[in-house]
């Protein structure tokens, strides 16, 4: 492959397994060589990587926010509305990317589109049982200070279920990361196409290296998210 | 719409049934590939489940079992079995997938064996039951709705992800799409992402159908609610995605 430039740091090995073919297999899991030849390239396709995880995650959150809360005040819209979430979850990414490529190109858009998709069930899905968990006497507190309903729904609805939204944005945003490396069917898999290409090259230390920054960009997310959620619900840290 | 044409006129010719590589032997190879995928998760993960929802003990195992595995891009766990000894195609992506079989069954077998009312445990204790016995003959039968639950979820996530074995070499009607891009032939690849979405809700129809019949009638709003509490309570058991 003409685009592969860890191409220098095989080549004494390769020589190597040239003469030493069957004893001595040289194709290692990890390799620093690797990383440091193509930190450019591993840092363009982390930053895709990251660039196209934060856009789903704020597309599918401005879209999910009003639905849930529709699904919350009109209880009758809560079924279509997880139901049609749900359907959509069940389609397989690849055949989503297929059949939605023709219409919206081999662009990093049709990824999104996509991503957005998967992302929506689990956020509609916790934000509503977020709402749907804030005890009556709370609202009926509120209702009695004079609370409208939008203000109820700001200053107490929303602050009461920022935990389990929480949960549900920290599940979608790991998802997420492990998701975009389908892209790669469309071009634009961020990480994913550094572990296909190091599939079609059978290079293992791209795999592994791909590999493990994803895992690593999907728990560093993970953990962030999590600290968010301590510094925004500072009265739960007193009660556990 | 004019892809969708394309599609249907290749969803219409002759050749694309036939063999190896006709829609008929790929739709097996994807159950085929699934089904053993399921089965080998459950083989890990229902024994595993019995055990610790028995004691009482592992819920944060479960749960950092899920994350962890969320975390990791199937795509990746593909590529990786593929290049070591198992080597490419089935076999690796058969390992790969019922690695991911195994959190949802996991969860929630140990949630249903867990939800069974402790009263009832003490009860079969109290009458001279033997904790085998326990075990398979009252908490196992309480149970089962939930692990139906767990491995509707689960079977169809797998059908879902089975079709990313295609990027690597497997089979399944993901090739169809993968084919087709590689061709640059809308036609083939729509007809192939239809194909596959038309097989997953399929799965997920007959599997809804299946947990249905399981589940006693004053238990099915009980059983869905309990594997949603348990989803929301951060471990999101029941999905994680293909």
């Amino acid at each position: 492959m003409a685009s592969f430039s860890g191409a220098n740091a095989l080549e004494p090995a390769q020589s190597v397994r040239t003469v030493l073919a069957a004893e001595a297999p040289t194709n290692p899991w990890f390799s620093w060589d690797y990383v440091r030849d193509n930190s450019e390239q591993l840092q363009t396709a982390l930053q895709e990587h990251v660039v196209l995880t934060v856009e789903t995650m704020v597309i599918a959150l401005l879209i999910a926010f009003p639905i849930a809360i529709l699904a919350h005040r009109y209880t009758r819209l809560a079924v279509p509305a997880l139901s049609t979430t749900g359907v959509l979850y069940t389609i397989p990414s690849l055949a989503l990317f297929a059949v939605i490529a023709p219409f919206t190109g081999l662009r990093a858009r049709t990824v999104l589109i996509g991503l957005v998709m998967y992302a929506l069930l689990v956020l509609v899905r916790n934000i509503l049982a977020g709402l749907d968990s804030v005890p009556d006497d709370v609202k009926e507190a509120a209702q009695g200070m004079g609370y409208g309903r939008a203000r109820m729904l700001w200053r107490v609805e929303l602050p009461v279920a920022l935990p389990t939204i929480m949960a549900g944005v920290r599940v979608a945003t790991v998802s997420t990361v492990a998701l975009v490396t389908v892209g790669v069917i469309v071009g634009y898999g961020g990480l994913g196409l550094l572990i296909i290409q190091g599939f079609q090259t059978f290079y293992r230390a791209e795999i592994v290296t791909a590999s493990v920054l994803t895992v690593a960009l999907g728990l560093t997310l993970d953990l962030s998210l999590a600290g968010l959620t301590r510094l925004l619900t500072p009265w739960s840290r007193s009660r556990s | 719409m004019n892809v969708f044409g394309d599609a249907i006129v290749w969803l219409n010719d002759p050749l694309n049934w036939q063999g190896r590589d006709g829609v008929p032997f790929l739709t097996y190879e994807h159950l085929y590939i699934s089904g053993l995928a399921v089965l080998l998760g459950a083989l890990v993960a229902l024994p595993t489940a019995l055990t610790l929802g028995h004691v009482g003990r592992g819920g944060g195992f479960t749960v950092s079992v899920t994350n962890v595995t969320r975390a990791i891009p199937i795509l990746a766990l593909l590529t990786v079995f593929a290049a070591t000894a198992v080597g490419f195609g089935n076999r690796a992506t058969i390992i790969a997938l019922s690695v991911f079989a195994v959190p949802p069954l996991l969860t929630n077998a140990y949630v249903g064996i867990r939800e069974v009312d402790r009263d009832v445990v003490e009860a079969a204790r109290g009458m001279g039951m033997s904790e085998t016995s326990i075990l398979f003959r009252v908490e196992l039968p309480l149970a089962v709705p939930l692990i139906a639950a767990g491995l509707r979820t689960c079977a169809v996530q797998v059908v879902a992800t089975a079709t990313l074995a295609a990027l690597v070499g497997g089979g399944g009607l993901g090739k169809i799409i993968n084919s087709g891009f590689g061709q640059q032939d809308p036609g083939q690849y729509v007809a192939g992402g239809i194909l596959v979405a038309l097989l997953a809700l399929l799965t997920e129809g007959a599997l809804a159908l299946l947990q249905r019949q399981v589940t006693p009638g004053r238990d099915r709003a009980r059983s869905r609610r309990s594997v949603r509490e348990a989803s929301d309570a951060d471990a999101d058991a029941a999905v994680s995605v293909s």
